[in-house]
């Protein structure tokens, strides 16, 4: 006896065409429904902004003991811009964000919900390239949203003793956007280690050292070692909201920073979207 | 339609499954036996392509299921209950499955109705039992009406009532035409449920047939006789060849018809007070089967 297989519950014989838009709404929904989610990004938020607005605050606080040189001298060399985006605020949302970009991938292998996404899904590099998707541009809302609350927040509190500047400062913008880019970037290279390691916790040692131990290790005592330094995302973004001009032995452009951002977002995103294909799940 | 053609995967220098070939047919509820460690779920996980084999091939409906782009509309599986984010909703975790595959939402609805969740869909699956998860696999798997379905020992966890509707939904999905393949590690399980049975143990193809030919090797019959003259009944069902046990007044015996040993009692004027057969169980003829491949065996004295 033979039966042939007939669709009976109305979803029809044909199959839709494959659409890459429907893997990253896909995402998107796995994303959104998790509390977790939002716990995380609100309280990483919090962290940061709040870390710019205490500095901030406490220069407005011992503004009324400075000497009127010292005040001048404060705004010439442009510690207002500096207290837009502290580097202690760059270093927690960058390690924040960084464990959060792995979390995206992490939690699908730990769980084992990544063999029900496969199995459903066996192009694995679209469901990785939508997944990669959706953490940039979620984490590039975030970043924006921080950077510039936390640029309007410092510069309202400097106003309150004339030492804020605006938006048109000269530098400001690139603050602000430097600042917000830190978020998707590192949370790409988060989602790029854990989808290489594939287990939380050697995920996580292996994210705070490239995000947070390279940068310090490689200092400007030599070039060679200067020239690494360069090459971390922390001492990009430290070269970007330098104001003014610094002694160093080393001197490099924006335009090198920029390039440091792109090479580290795109080098993890690839990694984040092959890195699955080959390997037994 | 799933056809495996000589699959062999080794992790290391382990060999979970070594030159498996079988087909499973659409059209009837196949079962997929072995003890634990077989390599049951490694099969699985070939077929689905989540594992690459060492050698050989396997296809679903003439492809390497791999090659699809979505999967879905295509195989329909539950391998482990727990593959799951303990945070998300059933209905969640449905909706971007569904809509990854470009299901219509209303399909979400409709299986969790399906399977009896419609009720908890918007509770977190953290706080699901085994079988509510089951149940939530089930419905994962229905969602693209795929002509083939996997389970990976659907029936754990699940109560009485549970039981009973999978076997049901699974015998209904293989009278619609579909191939459905489910595994376990208990002959019960399947006696009831399976049409045609593949019995593999440590990686190796022990038997491929059908449940009737599967339980014509269990004819073996043992026969329990009662008799005041237990001691010289022995003596004479031995010399005939039997093999006989004594359990106090009774004795066990095999290897003779209960119509010879009427005769032989006949014969020598011995009087029986109780004379029945019994056939050995499916379960017993699948110990029998797969004794040699059990890997982790416990209780043997050494």
């Amino acid at each position: 006896m033979t039966t042939t297989y007939a669709p009976v519950g109305g979803l029809g014989a044909d199959e839709p065409r494959a659409r890459f838009y429907d893997l990253v709404v896909a995402e998107w929904i796995k994303l959104r429904s998790l509390r977790s989610t939002w716990i995380a990004y609100g309280a990483t938020a919090l962290a940061v902004i709040a870390f710019n607005a205490g500095t901030a605050y406490d220069t407005y606080n011992y503004w009324p003991e400075r000497s009127a040189a010292d005040r001048a001298d404060h705004v010439r060399a442009g510690i207002p811009l500096q207290e837009a985006f502290t580097a202690n605020a760059a270093m927690v949302m960058m390690l924040a964000l960084g464990a959060l970009g792995a979390v995206a991938i992490i939690g699908e292998y730990s769980t084992g919900t990544i063999r029900t996404t496969f199995a459903a899904v066996p192009a694995r590099r679209s469901v990785m390239a939508a997944k990669t998707v959706v953490v940039t541009a979620v984490t590039t809302v975030f970043g924006s949203i921080v950077a510039g609350a936390s640029f309007g927040l410092t510069q309202a509190i400097l106003d309150g003793r004339d030492a804020g500047i605006s938006i048109s400062y000269p530098g400001a913008l690139r603050v602000v956007v430097a600042s917000a880019l830190l978020a998707p970037v590192c949370a790409v290279v988060g989602m790029a280690i854990g989808s290489l390691i594939r287990h939380t916790s050697a995920t996580m040692i292996a994210a705070v050292a490239v995000i947070l131990v390279l940068p310090l290790v490689f200092t400007e005592g030599r070039h060679w070692s200067a020239v690494a330094g360069h090459a971390t995302l922390y001492q990009a973004w430290l070269r970007h909201v330098e104001v003014g001009s610094r002694q160093t032995d080393f001197p490099w452009t924006t335009g090198g920073a920029w390039t440091v951002y792109a090479v580290w977002a795109l080098t993890a995103a690839v990694l984040a979207v092959t890195s699955a294909q080959r390997r037994d799940q | 339609m799933i056809e495996v053609n000589e699959l062999t995967k080794r992790y290391g220098g382990t060999t979970a499954v070594k030159d498996l070939t079988f087909t499973v047919r659409p059209g009837q509820v196949t079962g997929f036996l072995g003890p634990n460690g077989a390599g049951k779920s490694t099969t699985l996980r070939m077929i689905l392509g989540l594992h690459e084999p060492t050698s050989g091939a396997v296809t679903v409906d003439g492809r390497s299921f791999r090659d699809r782009p979505r999967g879905l509309r295509h195989v329909g599986s539950l391998l482990d209950a727990h593959d799951v984010h303990g945070g998300r909703s059933a209905v969640a975790q449905l909706s971007a499955l569904a809509r990854s595959n470009r299901i219509p939402q209303r399909r979400v609805e409709e299986v969790l109705r399906e399977v009896g969740l419609a009720e908890v869909a918007r509770r977190r699956i953290g706080g699901f039992s085994l079988g509510m998860k089951q149940r939530l696999g089930i419905a994962s798997a229905l969602l693209g009406e795929p002509p083939v379905l996997l389970f990976d020992e659907p029936l754990n966890g699940l109560d009485p009532e549970g039981v009973k509707w999978v076997r049901d939904l699974f015998r209904r999905l293989a009278a619609e035409g579909r191939t459905v393949f489910v595994s376990s590690h208990l002959m019960s399980e399947m006696e009831h449920t399976a049409d045609q049975l593949i019995v593999i143990g440590r990686g190796e193809l022990i038997a491929a047939e059908s449940i009737t030919e599967f339980s014509a090797r269990s004819a073996r019959q043992s026969v329990t006789v009662g008799t005041p003259a237990a001691a010289a009944l022995r003596d004479l069902l031995t010399a005939e060849g039997a093999a006989v046990d004594t359990a106090g007044d009774l004795l066990a015996v095999t290897g003779v018809t209960s119509v010879r040993i009427g005769e032989i009692a006949m014969e020598h004027r011995i009087l029986l007070h109780h004379l029945s057969t019994r056939s050995a169980s499916l379960e017993e003829a699948f110990m029998e089967l797969t004794a040699d491949s059990v890997q982790y065996l416990a209780g043997d004295p050494q």
